[in-house]
């Protein structure tokens, strides 16, 4: 008798130790998580199938959404401007820092702690007022920088009313933002490279460019990964800046998807269709992140 | 799957210890080609960074008249503060100010302490839901709120929060980057820690609260930093959330002013610059903590 409450009992604190502790940690997490991932998630997908416009009560319409979504030209637009941007954007993000920070670190570099602060400072910024910023560096007839054009006698630029040009000045504000977190991120990889490896690199006579590129860069691959991997889904998902920088103008040029989201969701009260334009955005991101891990791992293989 | 490669990634990037690695200066400072052609390149770069900002704050001190006023001038003939106190008191940024201020704290706290519980079960706890669980957290980071809008605006709503500064404040208390960074912090704190003080006959609870907790103060400072610049900063939510003008927060009410027909620049440039002093103190202050902080997976939420 006794041995089996015994036996009994012990499962039961074992029980309580191995699940009930943690769920009691855990619960405040997993009902937001269930409240603003699990709910939004599902609603939008049903939604979705849907012709909702955020009163009454949804009324499915079946893959309608998606046929209207995929014949029509402002998502389109939308869509490969937003590709456009990544393309470039992601590249820039990756090398700007990635240099700066490789000169930081550098023997040869003189105040590197003051200029570390200077290229930090954009941290601080949010992307509402980096968007101000830039706009007030480039506006067509009142700015810096066509002032300074002006004064070295060079043609003045269309920043604003030109489509491309303004996607020039949202790269170059997204980069000037965003540079000091990956500088960071970067900064902590190489001061983690041991310095063994580049002493015995220059008594093989390797040059510091070629040192850069057979040990720096193949060390700093996990790093690497993250960076494009956020990179790209930040640039997929650009908003904020561009709300106070062009606003997606000239006329809707550069608007890329989630303003694309947010217009025919909030402005034309299109939540159905709105929704169906979420979900192909988030399948475009999902599989973009699948691929970037699928390239990733099968590089550490070979390495 | 999708997750498992991401996992070492946080790892891989920085060692919670070895973050703290000071910089080891060379013994002499010498002048030599290759060191002044390098700083030469860094500080070029360093002023072309700071210019935009430079510009920005030096042009919030000229008044109206000045500000499209040819040739431009780099600094203003006459300094005012007439953008800064409009933009204060008819413009009612003291309002957002406050409004911004009282998300960006509540939010924070919530953080830390829902984001400490979390990551000390993960790093310390073994039931196989945990790992599910995990993964799944993981998952929000591929999943931004940006990409869900609509719906999620439905939820909000739903649930009476909309028009409300608790709908900016209880969404944003779950961050996927915080429960990591406690649950790495904690993976490093011994077990052996753990069952002394179960021997000793300390609850669960109380092993947490008293002993864990306090361990991992370097980490909650690091993460209250991050959490108060993300929600200072944060724009989506406000935007989803808020619809009366009284709530509004900085980012929400900067917006406004660039929406109008005609910007009024004046009141824009000073009101930018007044939503930057918090974090620029936060910074001088905190410097120590956010320049080597654990640089994580995910830490831009």
């Amino acid at each position: 008798m006794s041995t089996t409450v015994a036996s009994r009992r012990k499962p039961t604190a074992q029980l309580v130790r191995e699940h009930l502790t943690p769920l009691v940690f855990t619960i405040t997490t997993m009902v937001l998580f269930a409240i603003f991932f699990v709910w939004p998630g599902s609603l939008g997908l049903f939604y979705s199938f849907t012709s909702y416009r955020g009163v009454g009560t949804p009324k499915v319409v079946g893959l309608e959404n998606y046929v209207t979504l995929f014949g029509d030209a402002d998502f389109y637009k939308a869509l490969l401007r937003t590709f456009l941007y990544t393309v470039l954007a992601v590249p820039i993000h990756y090398v700007v820092p990635l240099f700066i920070a490789v000169l930081l670190v550098s023997k040869h570099m003189r105040g590197a702690t003051a200029a570390r602060v200077v290229f930090f400072f954009p941290w601080l910024i949010s992307p509402i007022v980096v968007g101000i910023i830039w706009r007030w560096m480039f506006g067509e007839s009142f700015g810096f920088v066509n002032y300074v054009l002006q004064l070295l006698q060079l043609p003045t630029a269309r920043w604003q009313s030109d489509g491309n040009l303004a996607l020039f000045v949202m790269l170059l504000a997204g980069t000037w933002g965003g540079t000091a977190f990956t500088m960071l991120l970067f900064i902590a990889a190489l001061k983690n490279i041991p310095r063994s490896y580049y002493e015995a690199a220059s008594i093989d006579g390797a040059s510091e460019w070629r040192q850069f590129w057979s040990i720096t860069l193949p060390l700093l691959r996990p790093t690497s990964f993250l960076v494009v991997l956020l990179g790209t889904i930040g640039a997929m998902k650009e908003f904020a800046l561009i709300q106070t920088l062009n606003d997606g103008g000239p006329g809707t040029e550069n608007v890329l998807m989630v303003q694309y989201i947010y217009k025919t969701g909030f402005e034309y009260a299109r939540i159905g269709y709105a929704s169906a334009a979420s979900m192909v955005l988030m399948l475009i991101l999902m599989v973009i992140a699948i691929i970037q891990m699928r390239i990733d791992n099968r590089g550490s293989d070979q390495g | 799957m999708t997750v498992q490669s991401t996992t070492p990634a946080p790892g891989a990037v920085t060692p919670a210890p070895a973050a703290i690695v000071t910089r080891t200066k060379p013994p002499k400072l010498t002048w030599t080609s290759g060191s002044i052609g390098i700083s030469l390149v860094v500080w070029g770069l360093a002023l072309l960074y700071a210019l935009p900002i430079v510009w920005f704050l030096l042009s919030s001190f000229k008044p109206g008249s000045e500000l499209f006023r040819y040739p431009l001038t780099m600094f203003p003939d006459n300094w005012t503060v007439s953008g800064y106190t409009t933009a204060w008191t008819r413009f009612n940024f003291a309002r957002y100010f406050t409004n911004t201020a009282t998300a960006a704290v509540v939010t924070t706290l919530f953080t830390v302490i829902v984001s400490a519980a979390t990551g000390y079960a993960f790093a310390k706890y073994k039931a196989w839901w945990l790992k599910v669980f995990f993964v799944c957290i993981l998952a929000t980071t591929m999943l931004p709120t940006e990409v869900i809008m609509p719906s999620t605006f439905v939820v909000i709503r739903d649930l009476g929060l909309y028009d409300t500064l608790a709908g900016i404040i209880v969404p944003s208390i779950m961050t996927a980057t915080g429960t990591f960074m406690f649950r790495q912090y904690f993976k490093t704190v011994p077990d052996e820690l753990m069952e002394a003080a179960r021997i000793d006959g300390a609850s669960e609870l109380r092993i947490f609260a008293s002993i864990m907790l306090p361990l991992a103060r370097p980490i909650a400072i690091t993460l209250a930093i991050f959490s108060f610049h993300w929600r200072w900063n944060d724009y989506i939510w406000p935007l989803l959330v808020l619809k009366d003008q009284k709530l509004y927060t900085l980012q929400v009410a900067l917006r406004s002013i660039v929406g109008a027909d005609n910007i009024d620049w004046s009141v824009l440039l000073s009101a930018s610059v007044i939503s930057l002093v918090p974090m620029v103190v936060i910074f001088l202050v905190f410097q120590r903590y956010i320049m080597n902080a654990d640089m994580n997976a995910g830490l831009k939420d």
